[in-house]
C-alpha cells in the first residue's frame, strides 16, 4: 500500500490530466485534509474554485478548516435564504457569506450545499471539489455539473447510500439513474478516470481499523494510522462491577465491548436496551473518562461521546432516558462524517425478529461502528447470530445494477463475530 | 440408517435440483422444512396427502413457450446462443465445439461431464466449448444431489460460464426482478457445483466465472438477447445454506425417537398413511410461517391453517410480528390493547403502545 | 405499515372482517369510470388473451383473441380496445377551462378527465408493457396495423405512468385503494388477491377466494388449470366461440367485484385534498392530449438522464403532498403521527392571543395556545408546526410538559395588533398540531436534454422513431 502522503501526492498531480478524480475515504482517512490540500493546491494556481459539500455543517466545517489552515486565501460561503452563519465562521477574517455568488466579491474559493448550487447560473468554474459525493444523489450532481470543467471527487464508499422517498424501479439499470449516488454515475459514464484511496485511518484506533476494513471494505482495505500503544483510554475513578461498568472497562482496555441484554424480542424502542445505553453514556461521564492519543491527552467530555441508534424513535427515546444533555444522541445518517472519542450503539438488530433490508444496510452498521477515536460500546440483545441465520434471503435483482459489496449480511456476521470477543 | 432417513422412512428420496437446492435460503428459520429438504421428502406429495396441496400450477403455454425458446437458442448446435457469446463476452470465437452430453447414457453421464471438464481445465489452448446438458452433482447433507441437467456450459481458455435459459422477457433491459433473481439462486447452484467439481479435479475452482450468461426473449419477440448476471451474492448464500444443512443433527436430537413423515406408499406408490397422524407428526416440528411461504413452500397452506388455529401474529406477515415485539398471538395482543390482559415482564412498552393506539383508533373512529 | 394498521389487522383478524383505517376516501372516483380487466397470455410478456371493459356495470364489452398465436388476430384485438377506449378518452377533451399562470401562457384544462380501472398492480403493469408493445407501431410501412393501435398504445403507456405518480387517480388498481381504507385480517401479499380482499371487507374472510374454480384469478395472469384443461382444448379444436365463452366466464365474476368495489369506495365521502390531485390530474391529461394533437413522437423507451431526474423530482414532491394531504385530511391517518409522536391532538385550555415578541418596530404579534393532550409528544421545542383545524397556519412548538403543550402562532393570524378573528382557537376547541406540513421550496432548473453533462454521458442521441421500431415482433 501507498504511504497517505504518496496518495495525496498522486491524487493532486493527476487533477490537471483529467477531468475528473475519484478519491475513496474510508472513515477518518483524511478526506477532510485532503479537500483543504487540494484546495490551497489548486488556488495556488489562480484559478477560481467551487466546492460542493452535502450538509451546511459540512461547509461550515470546511470553511473554517481552510481558513485556519490557508489565512491568506479568499472564501465565499454562498447560503440559502434562511440560513444563520454560526459565530465561529463570522470570526474568521477572508470570509465572506452571501446568498449570491455576486455579493462574495471574487473570492478564491466559493463554498456552498449542492442544494444551494443547483440555484446558480451564468458562471463557470474552472475547478471544482465534490465532499461526501457517494452521499450526494446523481441527481443532484447533474443539476450542477455544467457548473465546472473538471473535478475532484471525494468521499466514503462505505457509508450510507443515498435514497428516495419514492420507487425508483423504473431507472434501475440505467447508468444514469438518478437514485445512484454521484460517484456511481460519474464513473460508468467515464470509466477512465482514475479513482484512488486513501489507505490510512487516522481515527479509527488499532483495534478497530483491521475489523471495520474486513466488514466493510472487503476489497480495498486500509490499516490505522496509529499503532496500539499509541491510544490509551483510562477510566479514572473505579468501577462498582456492575455490567455496565464492566463493558466501560473492557472498552478502555480492549477498544470494543458488547453489553448483551438477554434474548426477546421487543419493539424498537427497547425499554431495557435503552435505559442501558442511556446509563452508560452517564456512567462514562462519571468515571472521568482520560483519553491519551499522539494528539496528547484530554478528557473525554460530553462533546465527545456520542450515542447512535437505527431510527428516530430510538433517538428520541434514549434521550428521554436521561442522557447527559451535552452528549450526541442522533441516528447513523446523521452521525456519518463525524467523530467522537467514544460511541455507545444501540445495534440495529438488536430484538428484531426479522431482519429488513434497511436493518441489514451495511452502511448503517459501518457508520455507526466507526465514528470513534478511541472505544465503541455496543449494546444488543442476545440472538443476532440466530437471526441472521435465519435470515431468508429473497433479494430482487435488477438487470445491469452492479453489485454492492460488502454485503449487508456478512459485514453484520463479520461485526458479530468480532464483538463476541468483548462479550460483557 | 441415519436419522434423516428414518424421518422419511419407505417413502423414496425425491432429488434435490437446482431449484429446491436454491430454495434452501427461502426460510432458513424454519425447522419443519429444513428437515424435510434435509430428509429429502417430496414435500409437494406431503401436501397433496395432508389435503393442503400447494398453490403452484405452471400453465402448459408457459411450459410449451419455455421448451420453444430454448429450443430456439439451442437449434443449430446452439448457433444462436454462440452469436451472443462472441458479443457479449467480447470472445474472438471462431470456432466452437458443440458436445451434448445426453447423447451419453444417463449412468454413464455424471462421469462422462466430469472427463469433459477435466480435459478443457487442462488444455488451456483448447478452443471455445459448448457443453449441453452436463450432469452435476452436489452434496447436501451428505448425499449427492445430481442436478437436472437442463444447463449449458461455455468453456473457452479453460474459464467456465454458466448459461442459463429463461423464458421471462427482458423488456428494454429490464426484466421482473423477482424472476431474475430466481435465474440467479439457480445459476449459482450450478457455478458451485461446478466449482466443486473443478477443485476435486485438482483445478482452480475460480475458473468458473461469477458472472453468469442469462438468455431471455427480448421484448416482446422471440429473439433471444444475453445479459451477464454476477452472482455472488447468491453464491455466498447458498455456501452459507449447504454449510447449515450439516446442523440438520441438531435439530433432529430434538425430535422424539419414533417420529416419521414416512408417507407409506402402497404398491402403487400412493400414500397409505392416515393423513391425520402424518399432520401430527409434522406438528412435532416448529415451522416459521410467514406470508411468503405461500409463494415458495409446497407446505405453506398446511402451515398457515396451523397458524390460523394458533391465532399468530405471523398470518399478517414478518413486519407486523416484527412490530408486535415478543407478542406472538392475536388474543394476546388484542388483550393488551384492550387492557383487559395484564402485560407479562418485557411486554410493558408493547401493551403502552398497543393501549395507545387502542385509545386513537376509538377516537378517531367514534 | 405502522402500528395503528397492524392493531386495525388484528383486530380484522379476530372480528373476521375488515376494519376501516381511513375515515375519509383519499382517491378521485369519477361518476363514469373505465373498468378494464385484462387478460394476458401465460408465458408471454404482454400477449393479450381477453379484456373485459366498460363504463356501466350492466353492459361489460368482452374482447377476445380466440388465437393467441396469431398476430394479426392480436393487433385487431389492440384495434378492437383502442376502439372502446379513445372515444371515451376523446369524450372528456371537449369541455375545458382557461387556466391563468404567472410567468407562462394560460392554458386549457379539461374540466374532467378519464379514469381507468384495474384490479391489481400487476394488471397495471401489463397495461404498460401493453403501451409499450403497441405505441412504436405504424400506421404505414412494411407491416402496417390500423392506426388507431401506435395512438393506443401511446395512451396506454400515458396511464401507466401516471399510476406510479404518488396521489394521482387516472388509474388505479382495486386492491391498492382498498387496502388504503380497509385493513383486512390477512397479509399485505395475500391482499393482492382481489376477491380475498373484497371477502375480508364485505363478509368475512373465505377459502373459496383461492379456489380458481370459484373465484378465478382476477388476472392478468390466468389459472394454469383453466389453460390446461379448458383453454388449451378450446384451442387446439380452433374452437372460437368456446373461447370466448370460457374467458367470460373466467371474467365475469371479476367484473362483478370491481363494480361492488367502485360502490365501497363511494360509499366513503372524499377528502378534502382529493379534488386539488385530481385537479393535477386533469391538467396532466390536458398536457398529453396537447402533446398527442401536436404530433409529438411516443415516448421513449426509457427516460433519459435530465428525463429522469426530472420525473423524480416531481413525484418526490407529489409523494410529500400526497402523505401531508392525507394526514390532515384524515384524523385517522393522522393518528399515525400522534401514536410516534410527529403530532398531537387534545382541548385548548388556555389561550394569550396578543401575546407579542420584540420591541418597537421589530414587534411582532405571537399569540399562544396551551393545548391540554395524552399524546406523547416527540417534538423538540422550536419545532415548526402545522393544523389541520387552519391550514394555512404557521406554529412553533415552544414546550412540552406533562401533557400540556405550548404553541406559539407565527403565521396566518393576520397582520393587526390583535389576531383576525378566528384565527386563534378559543378555549375549549379541540385542536391537532403537526410537525408534519407541506412546506414545498420549488425545485431548481435541471440542464435542457441537449445541455447533459459529461458527468452523466453527455447529450443524448436523439431519438427518432425508426421503421425497426415499428416492426418489432409481437410473438
Amino acid at each position: 500500500m501507498s504511504s497517505p502522503e504518496q496518495v495525496i501526492q498522486d491524487v493532486l498531480a493527476d487533477l490537471p490530466r483529467h477531468r475528473g478524480v475519484v478519491v475513496d475515504s474510508p472513515p477518518g482517512a483524511g478526506k477532510s485534509t485532503l479537500v483543504v490540500r487540494a484546495a490551497a493546491h489548486i488556488a495556488a494556481t489562480g484559478e477560481p474554485l467551487m466546492i460542493v459539500a452535502q450538509t451546511n455543517e459540512q461547509v461550515d466545517d470546511l470553511v473554517t478548516r481552510i481558513c485556519e489552515r490557508h489565512p491568506d486565501l479568499t472564501v465565499g460561503r454562498l447560503s440559502a435564504g434562511g440560513y444563520v452563519p454560526p459565530l465561529r465562521l463570522l470570526e474568521l477574517s477572508g470570509v465572506t457569506v452571501g446568498t449570491r455568488v455576486q455579493d462574495l466579491g471574487d473570492p478564491d474559493i466559493v463554498i456552498a450545499t449542492a442544494d444551494k448550487w443547483a440555484w446558480i447560473s451564468g458562471r463557470t468554474w474552472p475547478w471544482a471539489i465534490v465532499d461526501e459525493a457517494y452521499q450526494m444523489r446523481s441527481d443532484k450532481l447533474l443539476r450542477i455539473a455544467a457548473l465546472f470543467d473538471r473535478a475532484l471527487f471525494v468521499g466514503d464508499p462505505g457509508q450510507l447510500d443515498p435514497f428516495s422517498i419514492v420507487d425508483g424501479d423504473r431507472w434501475s439499470g440505467l447508468s444514469w439513474d438518478p437514485l445512484q449516488s454521484a460517484v456511481s454515475v460519474l464513473l460508468r459514464h467515464n470509466p477512465d478516470l482514475p479513482v484512488h484511496r486513501l489507505p490510512v485511518s487516522w481515527r479509527l484506533p488499532a483495534s478497530a481499523a483491521p475489523v471495520v476494513s474486513r466488514a466493510f471494505y472487503p476489497f480495498t482495505g486500509f490499516r490505522a494510522g496509529t499503532q496500539p500503544h499509541e491510544r490509551r483510554l483510562e477510566l479514572s475513578t473505579g468501577g462498582m462491577g456492575t455490567v455496565h461498568d464492566r463493558a466501560l472497562e473492557e472498552a478502555a482496555r480492549s477498544g470494543w465491548a458488547l453489553l448483551e441484554l438477554p434474548n426477546r424480542h421487543t419493539v424498537r424502542t427497547d425499554g431495557e436496551a435503552v435505559e442501558a445505553v442511556a446509563l452508560l453514556a452517564a456512567r462514562l461521564l462519571q468515571r472521568g473518562a482520560v483519553a491519551s492519543s499522539e494528539q496528547g491527552e484530554r478528557p473525554v467530555t460530553a462533546e465527545r461521546i456520542a450515542v447512535g441508534a437505527a431510527h428516530r424513535d430510538q433517538v428520541a427515546a434514549i434521550r428521554n432516558a436521561g442522557v447527559p444533555p451535552e452528549i450526541t444522541v442522533d441516528t447513523a445518517n446523521r452521525l456519518q462524517g463525524r467523530e467522537y472519542d467514544v460511541t455507545i450503539v444501540l445495534h440495529p438488530l438488536s430484538g428484531r425478529r426479522d431482519a429488513t433490508a434497511f436493518h441489514l444496510e451495511s452502511g448503517r452498521l459501518c457508520v455507526l461502528a466507526s465514528r470513534h477515536r478511541h472505544a465503541c460500546v455496543v449494546v444488543a440483545r442476545a440472538g443476532i447470530a440466530e437471526l441472521l441465520d435465519a435470515h431468508p434471503s429473497a433479494e430482487p435483482v435488477q438487470l445491469g445494477v452492479p453489485v454492492k459489496f460488502p454485503d449487508g449480511w456478512e459485514a453484520n456476521q463479520a461485526v458479530l463475530d468480532h464483538l463476541a470477543a468483548h462479550r460483557v | 440408517m441415519n436419522r434423516l432417513d428414518a424421518l422419511r422412512g419407505t417413502t423414496p428420496p425425491k432429488p434435490h435440483d437446482a431449484r429446491a437446492i436454491a430454495a434452501l435460503a427461502a426460510n432458513p428459520g424454519c425447522a419443519r422444512r429444513a428437515l424435510l429438504d434435509g430428509a429429502g421428502i417430496d414435500k409437494d406429495a406431503t401436501a397433496r396427502h395432508l389435503g393442503f396441496p400447494a398453490p403452484f400450477g405452471q400453465s402448459p403455454f408457459a411450459i410449451t413457450r419455455g421448451n420453444a425458446f430454448e429450443a430456439l437458442v439451442k437449434a443449430d448446435g446452439c448457433a444462436e446462443l454462440l452469436r451472443m457469446l462472441r458479443e457479449l463476452l467480447e470472445l474472438p470465437v471462431a470456432e466452437v465445439a458443440y458436445h451434448d452430453v445426453e447423447n451419453v447414457g444417463a449412468h454413464l453421464r455424471h462421469a462422462h461431464t466430469r472427463a469433459l471438464f477435466d480435459r478443457a481445465a487442462r488444455d488451456e489452448h483448447d478452443s471455445g466449448t459448448i457443453y449441453d446438458h452436463p450432469l452435476l452433482g452436489l452434496e447436501i447433507a451428505g448425499h449427492i444431489a445430481y442436478l437436472e441437467p437442463d444447463v449449458v456450459a461455455f468453456q473457452l481458455g479453460g474459464r467456465f460460464h454458466i448459461v442459463e435459459i429463461k423464458s421471462f422477457a427482458v423488456v428494454d433491459g429490464q426484466a421482473d426482478p423477482a424472476a431474475v433473481a430466481g435465474a440467479a439462486r439457480q445459476a449459482a447452484v450450478y457455478v458451485l457445483a461446478l466449482r466443486r467439481m473443478l477443485r476435486e479435479l485438482g483445478h482452480d475452482p475460480l475458473r468458473v466465472a461469477h458472472d453468469v450468461v442469462l438468455v431471455c426473449p427480448e421484448n416482446f419477440a422471440n429473439r433471444p438477447v444475453a445479459t451477464l448476471v454476477d452472482v455472488r451474492r447468491q453464491l455466498a448464500v447458498l455456501e452459507r445454506q449447504l454449510s447449515r444443512m450439516t446442523g440438520l443433527d441438531r435439530l433432529v436430537e430434538g425430535l422424539p425417537e419414533e417420529l416419521t413423515f414416512d408417507l407409506l406408499p402402497g404398491e402403487d406408490g400412493l400414500p397409505t398413511r392416515p393423513a391425520a397422524e402424518l399432520a401430527d407428526a409434522l406438528r412435532r416440528t416448529t415451522a416459521r410461517y410467514a406470508p411468503d411461504c405461500l409463494s415458495t413452500c409446497d407446505l405453506c397452506f398446511f402451515c398457515r391453517d396451523e397458524a390460523r388455529q394458533e391465532g399468530a401474529c405471523d398470518l399478517l406477515g414478518r413486519q407486523v410480528r416484527d412490530e408486535l415485539g415478543g407478542v406472538a398471538s392475536v388474543e394476546e395482543a388484542l388483550g393488551l390493547a384492550d387492557g383487559t390482559r395484564a402485560p407479562a415482564e418485557g411486554q410493558e412498552e408493547i401493551a403502552r403502545l398497543l393501549r395507545n393506539a387502542e385509545r386513537l383508533r376509538r377516537e378517531c373512529l367514534a | 405499515m405502522s402500528l395503528l394498521t397492524s392493531l386495525a389487522r388484528l383486530r380484522a383478524l379476530d372480528e373476521r372482517i375488515a376494519q376501516p383505517i381511513a375515515t375519509v376516501r383519499h382517491c378521485h372516483l369519477s361518476e363514469r369510470p373505465m373498468v378494464l380487466i385484462p387478460l394476458r397470455m401465460s408465458g408471454e410478456a404482454a400477449a393479450p388473451l381477453a379484456a373485459m371493459l366498460g363504463t356501466r356495470r350492466e353492459d361489460p364489452r368482452l374482447l377476445v383473441v380466440t388465437q393467441p398465436r396469431n398476430r394479426d388476430l392480436r393487433f385487431a384485438w389492440a384495434a378492437d380496445l383502442a376502439a372502446e377506449l379513445l372515444p371515451y378518452i376523446d369524450g372528456f377533451l371537449a369541455g375545458t377551462e382557461t387556466v391563468e399562470r404567472k410567468n407562462a401562457d394560460p392554458y386549457e384544462r379539461v374540466l374532467d378527465a378519464p379514469q381507468l380501472l384495474v384490479p391489481n398492480q400487476t394488471g397495471i403493469a401489463f397495461i404498460r408493457l401493453l403501451g409499450r408493445s403497441t405505441r412504436f407501431r405504424r400506421a404505414d410501412g412494411p407491416y402496417p396495423v390500423p392506426e388507431t393501435v401506435p395512438l393506443l398504445g401511446r395512451w396506454l403507456t400515458y396511464f401507466g405512468e401516471r399510476a406510479a405518480y404518488p396521489g394521482s387517480s387516472l388509474m388505479a388498481a382495486a386492491t391498492e385503494e382498498l387496502g388504503r381504507h380497509w385493513a383486512s385480517g390477512q397479509s399485505g401479499l395475500e391482499d393482492a388477491n382481489l376477491a380475498a380482499l373484497m371477502a375480508w371487507i364485505t363478509t368475512g374472510p373465505s377459502d373459496d377466494a383461492e379456489d380458481p374454480l370459484v373465484w378465478p384469478p382476477a388476472g392478468p395472469a390466468t389459472d394454469p388449470g383453466f389453460d390446461a384443461e379448458v383453454l388449451a382444448p378450446a384451442i387446439e379444436a380452433g374452437a372460437a366461440e368456446r373461447i370466448t365463452e370460457a374467458l367470460r366466464g373466467q371474467l365475469e365474476p371479476t367484473w362483478r367485484l370491481m363494480w361492488q368495489a367502485v360502490d365501497l369506495l363511494r360509499g366513503l365521502p372524499e377528502g378534502a385534498s382529493v379534488a386539488q390531485r385530481w385537479e393535477q390530474d386533469r391538467g396532466s391529461f390536458s398536457a398529453m392530449a396537447a402533446h398527442i394533437a401536436e404530433g409529438a413522437p411516443p415516448q421513449a423507451r426509457r427516460d433519459g438522464a435530465v428525463a429522469a431526474a426530472s420525473r423524480l423530482a416531481r413525484m418526490e414532491r407529489a409523494q410529500a403532498a400526497y402523505e401531508v394531504q392525507r394526514a390532515y385530511d384524515d384524523p385517522l391517518v393522522m393518528a399515525e403521527y400522534r401514536l410516534t409522536g410527529e403530532a398531537f391532538a387534545g382541548e385548548v385550555v388556555e389561550t394569550e392571543p396578543e401575546h407579542s415578541e420584540g420591541e418597537g418596530r421589530s414587534r411582532k404579534l405571537r399569540p399562544l395556545v396551551v393545548v391540554k393532550t395524552d399524546d406523547p409528544v416527540r417534538l423538540a421545542p422550536g419545532t415548526a408546526l402545522g393544523t389541520p383545524q387552519r391550514r394555512g397556519q404557521g406554529a412553533q412548538l415552544v414546550e412540552a410538559r406533562d401533557g400540556l403543550v405550548t404553541v406559539k402562532i407565527t403565521k396566518g393570524m393576520g397582520r393587526g395588533k390583535t389576531p383576525a378573528p378566528g384565527s386563534v382557537p378559543e378555549v375549549g376547541e379541540r385542536v391537532c398540531y403537526t410537525s408534519l406540513t407541506d412546506d414545498f421550496q420549488g425545485s431548481p432548473a435541471l440542464p435542457e436534454a441537449e445541455a447533459t453533462p459529461w458527468t452523466h454521458g453527455g447529450p443524448p442521441r436523439e431519438y427518432t422513431p425508426s421503421d425497426e421500431d415499428a416492426l418489432e415482433e409481437w410473438s
